[in-house]
């Protein structure tokens, strides 16, 4: 989007756009492009009915249902507490704020393996937490969603809290006196500004919990068709040297989480015209 | 501060001079538990190695998943031993690229594998379940904690033992399998490796019983304390330890003769006390003689006498679509 946007436009006032697109593209390419790209060329070892049964089967249709189901759900989850404590951490001032604003980050430092065991002992039935609830959570699908609701809160956490902060406080006291209720204010001036953020959040969050592996592992039980997620299914796949038939997954999984983000990307696009350019 | 021309010069000359003693490095590739062993084992045969040939040699060492390491071998990481769990992953050396030989398994003795180990069953202290056998741990009602054979070892050693000592008894192929499902319908959690279930099972506390190699068995009691009991089945698998230098990147490092030394070391009697340290079985009678109350005598069988061999088992057993796939479908709960 973005892109072809500036491609368009052929001179630009700021100096130096040819060397740091030039530069970005060269980046991009050796970074992302060229390993995606490889992997895609080892599919196109498989024959079009081997790729459409190494894609298809009855386990791994019920793993995309986990992994983009579990994931969308984390995401939408961590998009209303990710706003809260956003909202908090911008907007109030109490003591213990800095450690609260670090805790934020600690999905994204911790070793993913250390956080899906530590979460399996405490959601498993002999766990601090698990032992009160009156059914399973680690070992099931609902596991796997406690561990990508874990890794995904910073992203949108991190994306709003610099949308909030800039969010000037005269824009809702100006709705307060021309008579808006708080709901109000919230509804039609507040969270319009955040859409794009929210999105931008949701988006990474997803994106993240489609590809997690270290963690989910540990917490999911791994039952085929039960609580197998596709990261799981390319690993086996890998084990038995096939390498042709875990990046056919891997593709699927790619072209499906590019659509998606690109759908994402619009919407987002949608929201920030639709406000009129504020943010 | 900075370089002379005559410094420059002489690290020239040096670094011309060097690689005559540069290659006095190994590097062996070996699987995830095998690492204490292997830090022990370097220690040993570098003061070794100096002793014989005055050379010092620099050893380093790899771990990970197995069929991941043999990968890694594949695509370029420049082992020159490769030491692992499973037949299988260095046949993968000589399938692809030619690394190894197709004949490999058949330079050292004991089929190169110079150390065993035996699946066994871990239950709680006291047995209050009273499992003895495979058969047992297909009871209805027991929870079986076994890693998940499609990407452990550990997990796929168990499965063959449970069926291969079901053959061995003289049981038919459909019995077999019925057993394997009966075993596998018991199993809640499908750990990704072994460590992984001996979590679940130790200290989690979820399940009667726990499959696994007898050289893990000392670690969990030594870990999670003294709460588990060993349970020796009447017969069970042989999990074979196969070795081999990687022949490609030793001729092309000129590396053969220590990398061979090292194999070689492995089956000394120095090198197989070593490994009964690390609960391995050793293959020289007269140091297992010496060790024969830490691995009680049991009827064991390697995956080649039951399943033709190891890459055969994989196919039939293994692969998607094959037996286990099929077997954990019908036992779906």
């Amino acid at each position: 989007m973005l892109l072809s946007r500036t491609l368009l436009k052929r001179h630009t006032v700021l100096p130096g756009f040819d060397l740091a697109l030039g530069l970005s593209i060269l980046y991009l390419s050796l970074i992302v492009l060229v390993p995606l790209s490889a992997a895609f060329l080892k599919t196109f070892t498989l024959t079009w009915p081997q790729f459409v049964e190494a894609v298809s089967t009855p386990r791994v249709l019920a793993s995309y249902r986990l992994t983009f189901g579990a994931s969308f759900l984390a995401a939408l989850l961590n998009v209303v507490f990710g706003l809260i404590v956003a909202w908090v951490l911008v907007r109030y001032r109490f003591p213990g704020k800095r450690l609260v604003d670090a805790l934020v980050d600690l999905p994204f430092a911790l070793p993913t393996a250390v956080a899906g065991i530590a979460l399996t002992a405490i959601w498993a039935q002999n766990g601090s937490l698990g032992q009160y609830l009156p059914f399973k959570v680690s070992y099931t699908p609902l596991g796997v969603w406690v561990a990508l609701v874990f890794i995904g809160l910073p992203f949108v956490v991190r994306t709003v809290q610099p949308v909030l902060e800039d969010l000037s406080r005269e824009l809702e006291e100006a709705a307060a006196t021309l008579g808006a209720s708080r709901w109000q204010t919230v509804r039609l001036v507040v969270l319009p500004i955040l859409m794009p953020a929210l999105l931008t959040g949701f988006a990474l969050a997803f994106a993240r919990a489609l590809g997690e592996y270290g963690s989910v592992i540990f917490i999911a039980g791994n039952m085929p068709m039960i609580s197998e997620i596709t990261p799981l299914l390319i690993i086996t796949k890998l084990e038995q040297y096939d390498y042709a038939g875990a990046t056919a997954i891997a593709v699927v999984m790619l072209v499906a989480s590019f659509a998606m983000l690109l759908t994402i990307n619009l919407l987002q696009a949608w929201a920030r015209r639709r406000q009129g350019g504020v943010a | 501060m900075f370089p002379t021309r005559r410094s420059l010069l002489a690290a020239l000359t040096l670094a011309l001079a060097l690689p005559a003693h540069a290659q006095s490095t190994l590097l062996n590739v070996s699987y995830d538990v095998s690492r204490e062993f292997y830090k022990d084992f370097n220690t040993a045969f570098a003061a070794d190695w100096k002793q014989r040939t005055g050379q010092s040699l620099t050893l380093n060492q790899s771990h990970g998943g197995s069929s991941k390491q043999a990968r890694s071998v594949v695509d370029g990481l420049e082992a020159d031993v490769i030491t692992m769990n499973q037949h299988n992953d260095i046949d993968l050396l000589a399938q692809r690229g030619g690394l190894v030989p197709a004949d490999w398994a058949k330079r050292l003795p004991h089929n190169s594998s110079p150390t065993t180990s035996v699946s066994v069953i871990l239950v709680r202290k006291g047995n209050p379940k009273n499992i003895r056998e495979w058969t047992d741990l297909g009871r209805a009602g027991l929870q079986v904690i076994i890693p998940n054979p499609k990407t452990s070892g550990n997990g796929r050693y168990t499965y063959l033992a449970a069926w291969g000592a079901a053959v061995k008894n003289g049981v038919s192929h459909d019995a077999a399998k019925a057993l394997v499902t009966r075993i596998f319908a018991n199993v809640p959690v499908l750990d990704g490796g072994g460590r992984g279930a001996t979590t679940t099972f130790a200290q989690r506390n979820l399940g009667d019983a726990l499959v696994t190699f007898e050289s893990e068995a000392p670690l969990i009691v030594k870990e999670f304390g003294d709460h588990f009991e060993v349970v020796y089945p009447r017969r069970t698998i042989l999990a074979e330890n196969p070795v081999s230098v990687v022949d490609k990147v030793v001729d092309r490092k000129g590396t053969r003769k220590p990398a061979e030394a090292y194999l070689q070391y492995l089956y000394s009697p120095a090198g197989q006390e070593l490994a009964v340290k690390h609960n391995l079985r050793p293959r020289d009678p007269k140091v297992l003689a010496r060790h024969a109350k830490r691995f009680p005598a049991v009827e064991t069988f390697p995956v080649d006498e039951v399943f033709g061999s190891w890459s055969q088992a994989q196919k039939e057993h293994f692969n998607d679509g094959a037996l286990y796939d099929q077997i954990i479908a019908s036992s779906k709960r």
